[in-house]
């Protein structure tokens, strides 16, 4: 059962035509039948095309587990995953993923990182760099093409990985987390980065963090989760004003949101905790 | 105050330096020894006499010849190790059931002696190359079988789903994530492999006394020409330093890129 409070502002619209993605009732849980664990509770929302959407919940509340559903690379589920009104079964060539973990290819260079799905996919060298440089330029890595990933910081590395997923032009970018290893004012400077290329591009975008600042800053809609099992708690329109920067941290109605947003969360990262140090007290008693 | 960890435009130099003085202060001090009769010079010969008789060896024993004998033993069992060691060390990496089995085996394999086992394999293969080449692949073989696997488990697994989320084949997946994430640490068991192998090479051509610079050393110890023994042994350490550094600065390059 979805645990949507009345005070949802948005309502969940998955039979809705513009939708570039539907999360519809999708249910997870590990472990065997007698003592399950569920990851992820029938949870339901949408992304409309060009849209921004963030998920946002508790560290254990299943973020993860719904990043790789609806990235196709976790099987074994119940409700369904659509991409436009097409059900997805794996990984699909429209869904374009940004992991969390630093993930570009320490052995290739910054455009071979980039090109590299162009190479998978037979292009030419010549076409697979013009078309690689484009997305390294608009991340702000020109004349860093020629560098190995462990020549550069973690938030280059990091737009490496992100220009490397744009280059297949994906309908939707789905991201995990992907300045979690960031410091603060990195992580904002990628923020407004992101943003600009999310609307230069009109792109779909879905993107699961923990990071409220993050969450509010960069989304159009987010979608609040509670902790394990992971449900959909409610669904806020953030109403400010795009185009965005960082700058909108400073304004009174961005605190407005992080404070609504962090009062349906507190509770849940409350339950998170306590649960922690539960399992690390039993952990210490069996020594 | 933290110390400064600048060591000056020669710092870098220091440290050849230093240890290149201690291998000399060494040998003079060897030389000391022998000549004041502390060491029997009967049994230890001069290091200046093992310096001069050097270009002796090179030009009346036909090193370069001999080495060239060794150099294809290497050759030949450099490359078997290989292509025997990385495919056994990809099937332990695929098949489980197949590493858990076998793993402690190969890494018992790495340990042990098998120049002991040299009169076995005389009798197989007699006293030829083909012995020697055995051997040296049985020796050589298990450090690659094991780091090859090693590398490729630990592949990180956030690359495995960047293949997997842009639907690459297994093959794909084996030739542009497994094998390049993989190869520092395989390189690291081609260069403990190859180490064995020239360390058996010459060893075996010492003890069945066939071949290039192994049998020269034992020619030269037959005929109790001490310095001229010497004086190979220490060629020998020579050539084996040079390989070693060549596959080091490889292995430091490979490093960087991981």
């Amino acid at each position: 059962m979805t645990l949507a409070a009345p005070s949802t502002t948005h309502a969940v619209q998955s039979q809705s035509k513009d939708n570039a993605l539907t999360v519809d009732n999708v249910y997870k849980q590990f472990g065997a039948n007698d003592a399950p664990v569920i990851a992820v509770d029938h949870m339901s929302f949408d992304v409309r095309q060009g849209e921004f959407v963030t998920v946002i919940g508790p560290s254990g509340c299943g973020k993860s587990t719904l990043f790789s559903i609806i990235g196709g690379l976790m099987g074994d589920y119940q409700g369904q995953v659509r991409v436009g009104n097409e059900p997805i079964n794996g990984p699909h060539p429209a869904v374009g993923m940004v992991f969390q973990e630093e993930s570009t290819f320490p052995w290739r260079n910054v455009i071979e990182n980039v090109a590299f799905p162009l190479e998978l996919n037979g292009i030419g060298k010549a076409e697979r760099h013009e078309r690689a440089q484009h997305f390294i330029n608009m991340v702000g890595l020109a004349g860093f093409e020629k560098r190995l990933p462990s020549e550069l910081s973690g938030g280059m590395r990091q737009r490496v990985s992100i220009a490397r997923t744009l280059v297949s032009q994906p309908k939707i970018l789905l991201m995990d987390e992907p300045f979690a290893a960031l410091d603060e004012q990195t992580r904002l400077l990628l923020g407004d980065k992101i943003t600009q290329i999310q609307q230069e591009l009109n792109q779909t975008t879905l993107l699961i963090t923990h990071n409220l600042t993050e969450a509010v800053q960069l989304s159009d809609r987010i979608v609040v989760m509670t902790y394990r099992p992971g449900r959909v708690k409610r669904i806020i329109d953030i109403d400010l004003p795009r185009p965005r920067t960082s700058d909108v941290v400073s304004s009174a109605a961005f605190g407005k949101y992080v404070a609504e947003i962090w009062g349906d969360l507190r509770e849940e990262a409350s339950r998170g905790m306590a649960d922690s140090e539960s399992h690390a007290v039993k952990d210490a008693a069996r020594g | 105050m933290a110390k400064s960890l600048y060591i000056g435009p020669y710092g870098r130099w220091l440290p050849i330096a230093f240890g290149a003085m201690t291998v000399l202060g060494a040998f003079v001090l060897l030389e000391i020894l022998l000549r004041v009769g502390v060491i029997n010079r009967y049994i230890v010969p001069l290091p200046s006499e093992v310096l001069l008789s050097l270009p002796r060896i090179i030009v009346e024993e036909k090193v370069l010849a001999r080495c060239r004998e060794t150099a294809f033993e290497m050759l030949i069992s450099s490359a078997a190790v290989i292509a025997i060691g990385v495919p056994i060390g990809v099937a332990l990496y695929r098949y489980k059931a197949l590493r858990n089995a076998l793993e402690d085996w190969f890494a018992a394999l790495a340990a042990a002696p098998i120049v002991l086992a040299f009169p076995l394999f005389l009798v197989m293969f007699g006293r030829s190359a083909t012995t020697i080449i055995v051997m040296s692949v049985v020796s050589g073989v298990a450090p690659i079988i094991l780091k090859t696997t090693e590398g490729l488990v630990a592949t990180r697994p956030v690359l495995l789903n960047v293949g997997k989320s842009l639907k690459m084949t297994q093959s794909q997946m084996f030739w542009k994530i497994l094998l390049p994430s993989a190869l520092p640490l395989i390189f690291t068991g081609i260069r403990l492999g190859w180490t064995f192998v020239l360390i058996s090479v010459v060893g075996t051509e010492f003890l069945i006394n066939l071949g290039g610079l192994g049998q020269l050393i034992n020619d030269l110890a037959e005929r109790y020409d001490m310095p001229g023994t010497y004086a190979a042994i220490g060629f020998v350490i020579l050539v084996s330093i040079l390989f070693f550094i060549s596959l080091e600065r490889v292995e430091q390059w490979l490093g960087r890129r991981t």
